[in-house]
Order: structure tokens, then sequence, then C-alpha cells
């Protein structure tokens, strides 16, 4: 091998190395590496890839479960979800591209989660997405958001896939970094799951799907480094993506896995014909080697170096059975998409490259991934705040005004506009669409379905990274118990500040451990996941967010439950304990301008022993809505019930011995409300809150009916006023009018 | 009812009409894929299902309305056969000369994807004859062009010759309200000279079912399955 280009420290750095790592590539292949090699391993090495500052903590993460086929570590997770079906599914953030290209990199976030998906043998089913614009008033964030939304609906309704939920939140932390986060989920039998693992030596490798351009190059080291105001001069490194190409790969792939010809399978995405490649010998024990000259090219003249760190969108990397490749071949013609084998599995552990007879890479294959570094990098505890007192936190405006100011707050107005330009009901299957606790989506024919949601709560990670981590957790476990579902799994989306810096690491390792004993307690596992470091902008971080995504079963999706009033004159209840907890709340935030105090701590015990009574009154038929309480607390949950359900509600009664807006407006966790039709039912509800073993009560509040909701002590809301309100604001925003 | 559903590259509602179909006629439709370039002999109903046929690139609907399947379904249409088109679908009938007019982009710029309200514009076709003239339907939108446009006299024609087959309205039937798309005359759907071409950008196969959203839409594939050929 020679080197053309002399490897400088400059040229390391700029290939995102640290020094000492480079010293590290010289000790691992006794000699200088060549420009192809120093493209691979910085592709291999960087955070994106290699998980190098995340990978000691993330071991603490439960990932196992009876119903639990495949944890992290592959394209994506998967679960027992009965009748012979898995669910395949996970979460990936595309940040950065996003923020520099907002339509591109959205749509090219969900393609490459889509194809997580269906690479494991799934037929994807839905789509979610968790996003998070800067502050309203930022000058770049309405073009984000009209960019993102339009690129996510942009890429899902051409490919085919219902986008049936999510969340949206601002905040000013993410005025230079946001977030977009996608989750895809998919269904598949159970016993034919497809993985990365070659198997056999001299068998062919192949490339499908679309050509290699130089799109990209450097994308997932791009999403490794920190903003500054020059950010935008990176855009030549966001990829774009092509949904029609995608749905063609669907396709073809699907028809291939079921002709049986696949050994093994990986997508292209970060660090394209690199990391698949590598993976796909580094887990079978096998080498690799690739004849570059066989790669389908969009440009003339690519060099090695380009090829291999190429991140176009819409490839993947197959081994397949030699005797079915001809088969496989006509499969893919018939498609209209690229077929080529590239290379062929060896048993030299050695991951060779070969480019006009010449070989540009020799590296040994397990060291690229199992030899990358790791970092056990300093990290500090956040401070813990104060405990705020309600008494001492006077409400400024009557409960009335704060409800309807809240109900059209940025975070939480009505969010129509956004999953208005997303196709939510193709394929027939979305029993409940975007806009209730969790979307619930059936299976096929059914009557099986799924409860899926994507949550978290930014600012109680902020406040207490520990606490925030448990919290986004139990929301998710909550969101699906809401609608009858069995929560089941998790997939988390980690999005983080730079963890060079010790506070910014503090608050990664602290969530990760409030995640962690979050899914031990209520048996929540993590199958699948990402983490996105680096999210900041000359030197701020973002909040940090470790978005949850959450599936759960249903049995029988007929029975699905649903947060609206359904009738005048039934009763409402409210379950769990209510303090009153307006630190790190949105009423203090959007009522008083603070953000400060110690956000609600989460019980983890009681979480789960009422989360499980609830699913028991749902089973039972005991109830006729359920709603968990999170953001705004007991006001906003009815507000949203009553509005659901155009009918309104008289409260009588409070939780007692609190200032009435704590009692509205607090956080406090593990609470649903629930409406009951009669007073036998009302009756066992109570009995079995009553034997519960645990610290569990419950309130009656008052009954539903009529067109106005009616707090104590205040003049009634009309219906309207609320609709208004809620529907109001992100319409105008977006049309510079807010 | 004998009914065959076109796959074209990019078509993606094809599972969602042959649901449809099947639950209405109680047996599946034949699937064709868009090379192929005859019919399979028998075929009453020719379905051109939603989606991005060509990833929408160029127009909406003019590669798939030059695929070689495309010469078999005119032929179809010309000796009186039931063509009907559901948003993509509609699109490729347009560019394929078999429906008048054209679809614009909407006129808000964005793609809508909702419940949707419509008014049935007669019933004595093959394809409403489970409805009232003048029922109002609630069935589903989504699409990003779907801004029905035609020159004045096309218009007075459809309106003269009663070939609006369906219009946009509110929950109420107030058909300027409830216009999402800028469509001229509140055109969600339109028949060929015959009636027997129906290209409508709403998908009523998406509403067939209590548990999703409704069964507004059942009654268009029971009327299909209940034809028993021209009077």
């Amino acid at each position: 091998m020679k080197n053309a280009i002399a490897i400088t420290p400059e040229l390391v750095a700029q290939h995102g190395l640290k020094p000492d790592e480079y010293q590290r590539i010289l000790k691992l292949i006794g000699r200088e590496p060549t420009l192809t090699e120093l493209g691979i391993f910085s592709a291999m090495w960087n955070e994106h890839c290699s998980y190098k500052s995340s990978r000691l903590h993330l071991k603490g993460l439960p990932t196992k479960a009876p119903w639990v086929i495949q944890g992290p570590g592959e394209n994506a997770g998967v679960i027992d979800i009965g009748d012979g079906l898995a669910c395949v599914f996970k979460m990936e953030s595309h940040n950065h591209p996003s923020f520099i290209e907002p339509y591109q990199g959205a749509t090219t976030g969900v393609g490459g989660i889509l194809r997580d998906v269906f690479t494991m043998g799934a037929r994807p089913v839905a789509c979610l997405n968790a996003l998070r614009f800067g502050s309203p008033d930022h000058p770049k964030t309405r073009r984000l958001v009209s960019g993102v939304v339009a690129g996510i609906g942009g890429y899902g309704n051409s490919f085919g896939v219902p986008t049936v939920g999510g969340q949206m939140g601002f905040h000013s932390r993410y005025n230079g970094n946001i977030l977009v986060n996608a989750m895809a989920v998919g269904i598949a039998k159970a016993d034919e799951i497809f993985y990365a693992k070659a198997t056999g030596i001299g068998n062919p490798i192949v490339y499908l799907g679309s050509k290699t351009g130089r799109d990209g190059i450097h994308g997932a080291t791009m999403a490794s480094a920190a903003f500054d105001d020059s950010a935008e001069e990176k855009r030549p490194t966001v990829q774009v993506g092509d949904p029609f190409a995608e749905k063609l790969l669907l396709e073809a792939c699907l028809e291939l896995m079921q002709s049986g010809s696949v050994i093994a399978i990986q997508d292209m995405g970060a660090a394209g014909l690199t990391s698949s490649a590598v993976e796909m010998g580094a887990k079978g024990d096998l080498g690799i080697e690739l004849d570059l000259d066989k790669v389908p090219c969009r440009e003339e003249g690519m060099t090695a170096y380009e090829m291999m760190l190429s991140e176009s969108q819409e490839r993947m990397l197959m081994v397949l059975h030699p005797a079915k490749a001809e088969q496989a071949e006509a499969i893919f013609r018939k498609w209209g998409l690229d077929f080529a084998i590239i290379g062929k599995t060896t048993d030299t552990l050695r991951f060779v490259v070969k480019h006009h007879g010449e070989t540009m890479a020799d590296l040994p294959i397990k060291e690229l991934g199992d030899e990358a570094p790791l970092y056990d990098r300093p990290y500090v505890e956040t401070p813990k705040r104060p405990v705020l007192a309600p008494e001492n936190i006077p409400s400024p405006v009557s409960n009335r005004a704060a409800l309807l100011r809240l109900i059209g707050s940025p975070d939480l107005a009505s969010k129509r506009w956004v999953w208005e330009q997303y196709d939510h009901l193709i394929l027939g299957n979305t029993v409940q669409q975007p806009g209730g606790d969790s979307a619930v989506i059936r299976i096929g024919d059914g009557p099986r379905g799924l409860a899926l949601t994507a949550d978290v709560t930014p600012r109680y990670c902020e406040a207490d990274p520990f606490e925030g981590g448990k919290q986004a957790v139990a929301e998710a476990y909550r969101n699906i118990i809401s609608v009858g579902g069995t929560p089941r799994a998790i997939t988390d989306n980690l999005n983080f500040g730079n963890p060079e810096r010790p506070e910014y690491m503090g608050q990664l390792v602290y969530c990760i451990r409030g995640l962690g004993e979050a899914c031990r307690v209520l048996d929540f596992p993590v199958v699948s996941g990402n983490v996105s470091l680096y999210n900041e902008t000359n030197g701020r971080g973002i909040l940090p967010t470790p978005t949850i995504g959450g599936v759960g079963v249903l049995d029988d999706v007929t029975r699905a439950m649903t947060l609206a009033f359904k009738a005048a004159h039934e009763t409402i209840i409210l379950l769990g304990n209510t303090k009153g907890w307006l630190g790190a709340s949105t009423w203090l935030a959007e009522i008083t301008g603070r953000e400060d105090g110690a956000p609600p701590p989460v019980d983890l015990a009681l979480e789960k022993q009422t989360g499980e009574l609830v699913l028991g009154l749902i089973r039972d038929g005991l109830v006729t809505a359920v709603h968990d309480l999170s953001d705004g607390g007991l006001a906003i949950g009815l507000a949203e019930m009553a509005m659901a359900g155009k009918i309104g509600a008289r409260i009588d009664h409070l939780p007692p011995g609190l200032p009435t807006h704590a009692a509205l407006f607090g956080e406090d966790q593990g609470r649903y409300l629930l409406t009951v039709a009669t007073n036998d039912q009302i009756a066992e509800i109570s009995r079995r809150v009553g034997t519960s073993g645990s610290d569990l009560i419950m309130h009656i509040l008052g009954v539903t009916g009529g067109d106005s909701l009616t707090l104590p002590d205040e003049q009634p809301i009309s219906i309207a006023a609320l609709e208004t309100a809620h529907e109001h604001w992100l319409p105008s925003y977006m049309a510079g009018d807010a | 009812m004998k009914s065959a559903v076109i796959t074209f590259p990019g078509s993606n509602r094809e599972g969602d009409v042959i649901r449809a179909l099947r639950q209405a006629t109680g047996h599946d439709p034949v699937s064709i894929w868009h090379q192929d370039a005859d019919l399979p002999k028998g075929t009453d109903l020719v379905v051109l299902p939603g989606g991005f046929s060509y990833g929408d690139y160029l127009r909406c609907g003019a590669i798939a309305a030059r695929a070689p399947v495309m010469d078999a379904v005119r032929a179809h249409a010309a000796r009186g056969g039931l063509v009907l088109g559901i948003c993509n679908g509609f699109q490729i009938l347009v560019e394929s000369g078999l429906l008048p007019g054209v679809l614009m982009r909407n006129a808000g710029l964005k793609f809508i994807c909702k419940m949707q309200h419509l008014k049935v514009g007669r019933s004595d076709t093959a394809f409403t004859s489970h409805y009232s003239t003048g029922d109002i339907i609630k069935v589903a939108i989504a699409h990003g062009e779907g801004n029905y446009v035609a020159d004045a006299e096309t218009i007075a024609r459809l309106e003269g010759e009663n070939r609006v087959a369906f219009r946009y309205c509110d929950a109420q039937g107030d058909t300027k309200a409830g216009n999402p798309n800028g469509s001229l005359n509140d055109i969600a759907g339109i028949y060929s000279e015959k009636l027997n071409v129906l290209g409508m950008m709403p998908h009523p196969e998406n509403l067939i079912e209590t548990l999703v959203g409704g069964t507004d839409g059942r009654g268009l594939f029971e009327s299909l399955s209940a034809y028993r050929g021209a009077a």
C-alpha cells in the first residue's frame, strides 16, 4: 500500500480524531494509515458510531425481559407481541443535519430509521417523532419548524407509513441546536427476523439500492461535533432523501427475504459502506474484502476514500447465499434498483478495500469496532435545587386566566398544524390518531394492537437529571396504560450537550441512571436507542433530552381507551397523590416566568401499582375515559378531556389543603383522571384503591356535562373558548401573526 | 364484480383499497403490475390506487400515465369498463387523458391529511348507488396536490352534464366552507362522459370500519359490488 497523501496532525484533527486516538491507530496497525484508512477510522471511532463517551454508562440499562427477542446492538430492537408476531422499533436523532438543512435533514432522519426497521425483515407500520425547537421568538424557529415538519411528512407520506404521534416543544436552549428524533415501528414474523451477522466464507457481498454519490461524506463526524456560528457552512455534508427509492428498496428487500436468499443484511446509514461492511464481518467473526470498482456510483471519478465515507441514502448491504444470487438480482431489477456483487466474506478477519487493483485499506476488522476508544469522562452531578412550597408561590392571575393561557402556550397548544401534514391514516389501521395519550394502531386485521408514544420532559431533566430520566420513562409508561396497553419496551434517544464538559457529562450519566431505575421497576426494558452528543452552540448545551419511545401491546384493540369525556353526568375521579408540585412546572414558567425549583419526584413502585390498577379498570370496563396527567397538571388534563369529547364538566372538589392554583396546575406524578358512569362502579374502584396495599388515593372531583368547564370559584370557561385558545397559537404563529 | 388493482412503483394505498374491495365483495381483487400489458379477462373494475407513483417526480401521475398497463386501462374504459382512480390514481387519470382537468398544489401549499366531509353528486352511477344524492359523507383526505383546476368551458361542461361525483363540504354541507385545497367549484371527484370512469382525491377506502374512523366510505365499494353492468 502506498500513501499518496501524508498524514499530518492537521489532517488527523480534520477527521475529528484526537492525537491520542491517532496514537491508538498507529499502535493497532503498526504503520501509518492510508488516507482511506484514516477516513475509515474516523467514521468508526466518532461519537455517533462508537458511543465512546456513553458506552460505559449505557451498560447499566436493563435490556432483557421474557418478551425481548433482540436488545440493543442490532439495527433495531425486537419484542415478541404474541400470535407469532414481533414488533421491531427504534428511535434515532437527525439533529445536526436538520438544523443546517431542515427539510432534507428531517427526511433523511425518517428514511434512516425506516431502513433500520425493514432491514430486520419488518414491514413499517407507524412512525412517530419528537421535535424540539428554539424559542418561538428566535428568528430561525419558524423556518426550522416549517422545514422539519414538511420534511418528515414529505418522506413518510410518500413512503406510505402513517405518522401517528409525537411530541413538539420549544425552549431557547434549542435556539442553535434543534432536535429531530424519529421513531419507526414495524411488524415481522417472530421467527423471520434478519440480522447483520455474516456467516460462511466466500459468500457474495451485495450492494443494493441507490447509487453512491459524494453526499454526506463525514456526516457522522459532523454529527459528533459541536456547532458554532458557521454551522450553515456544513450544508454540503447533509444528504438528500429519496422516499420513492426507499419504498422500492422496502418492497424489494422484503421480497428478497421471502425468497430465502439473505444470510445477513445491514443498511448503510451513518458512515455508509464502511460501518455496514465492518459490522457484518465483525459480528460474524469474518473478514470482508470489497472491490470498489464494482460499486454503483452516481458520479465519475470517485475515490476509495469518498466511496467508503459517502452517506448517500437508500442503500443496503447484504450477504447472500451464492446459489441464489441470480434470483435475488432478478427481484432487484424488477424494482428498478441497483444490484452489484462488490465483495466477499473471507477467513482473514481483515477488512480489505481494493480500488483499481490497488489495496487502499487493510485493517483488522474486529478491532475497528472493539478497540474503539472508550472514555470514562469526568462528570459532576447537577446541584440539587430546593423544593418549592406551593404556599410560597402566589398566583398572579385567576385560575381561569391561567388555564386559558397555558392551553394556548407553545408547548401545550394543539399540534394539529403539524400532524395534519403527516398522513396518519394510510394503511387503515390508525385506531387512535395524534392528540391522545398514545397512538393506537391495529396489527393487520386485528384484534391485537400497539400503543405507541414518544415523550420526555426536558425541563425536569435539566433540574434533576436522575428524576427527569425516571420521569421520562414513567411518562411513556403512563401514556401506554392510559389507552389500555400493556407497556412492553422502550427505545431511547439520548440528546445531550458536549460530553467533554463535566456538567453535561453529569446530565448524561444521571439521566441514564434514572432511565435504568425506572425501566427496572416498571419492567419496561430498553431494546434499542441512539445517543446524540455535542448538541450545543457556542458552548451552551441544549436541555438534557432523553426522548423515550414506548411500545405497549393491546390484546384487543377494539377495547382501547380514549381520553375524551363520553357522556354527561359521569363522575370524574382523580387517581394519585396531589401535593401541588409547582417546581419546574409549566405553570411556573408560563405564568410567573420562573424555571426554578426541584422537579416532581416519581415514586416508581407506586407508579407500577397505579398503572396496573388502571389497566385493570379499563380491562373490566369500569371506566369510560382515562387520561394521564402531565404538563399543566389537573386543569390541563380536564380541559383536554372536555375538548376531545366536546362535553363540559363542573369541578366541585379539589385535593384538599392546597392553594387552588397548586392543586390545579401542580405536576405531581403518577396521576390519572378517570370518568365513571355508575355509582356501583365508583364503589368498586374505591374498593380496589383501598385494597391496593399502597399509598394510592383517589378524589371525586365533579361531574361531566354542559358545554363549559367550571373550576371551583371561577366563572365557567366554554369549550369553544378553550378550543380557540388551544387551536389558534400554532397556525397563527406559523403564519407570522403570533 | 371482478376487480383488478394496479401497482405502480411508489403506489402505497393499494393494500387499503384491496382490503375495502375484499370486505365489500367477499374476495380479493387481482393485483396487476404496471409493466403488465393486459388486464385479466373479464375484469369489470380497474382501480388505480393512491400513493406517489414514481415519487411524484416530474409531475404527479405523469410517468405512471405512460406505463405499459395504461394502454390496457384506456381500452378497458373505451369498452365501457369501470375505472376508479383514487388520489394519485385520479392524478394518473387526468394525466392519461381519461378525465379532464389537472390537479395543482393545494391552495395552502401544504400536504393535508384529515377527515373530510363530501357531498354526493348523484346516486345513479355504478360507484354511488348505495348513497343518495346530496348525502353528506365523512371520508379521509391525504394529499399535497388535490386542487382541481380546469378551464371554464370544461367546468361548465362537467356541471352541465352532472359529472361532479363529490364536492368538498363541511359537516353541515356548506361546500365553500369545507373546501380544503382550493379546488374549483369545490370539486373532489369527477366522472367521465359515460360515467364509467371516476377520479377522486379523497380516500373512501380508509373509511370502511367503525373502529378506524367510520364507515361512510363503504357505500362506494358496496355500490361497485352490487353493480351488474350498464342498464
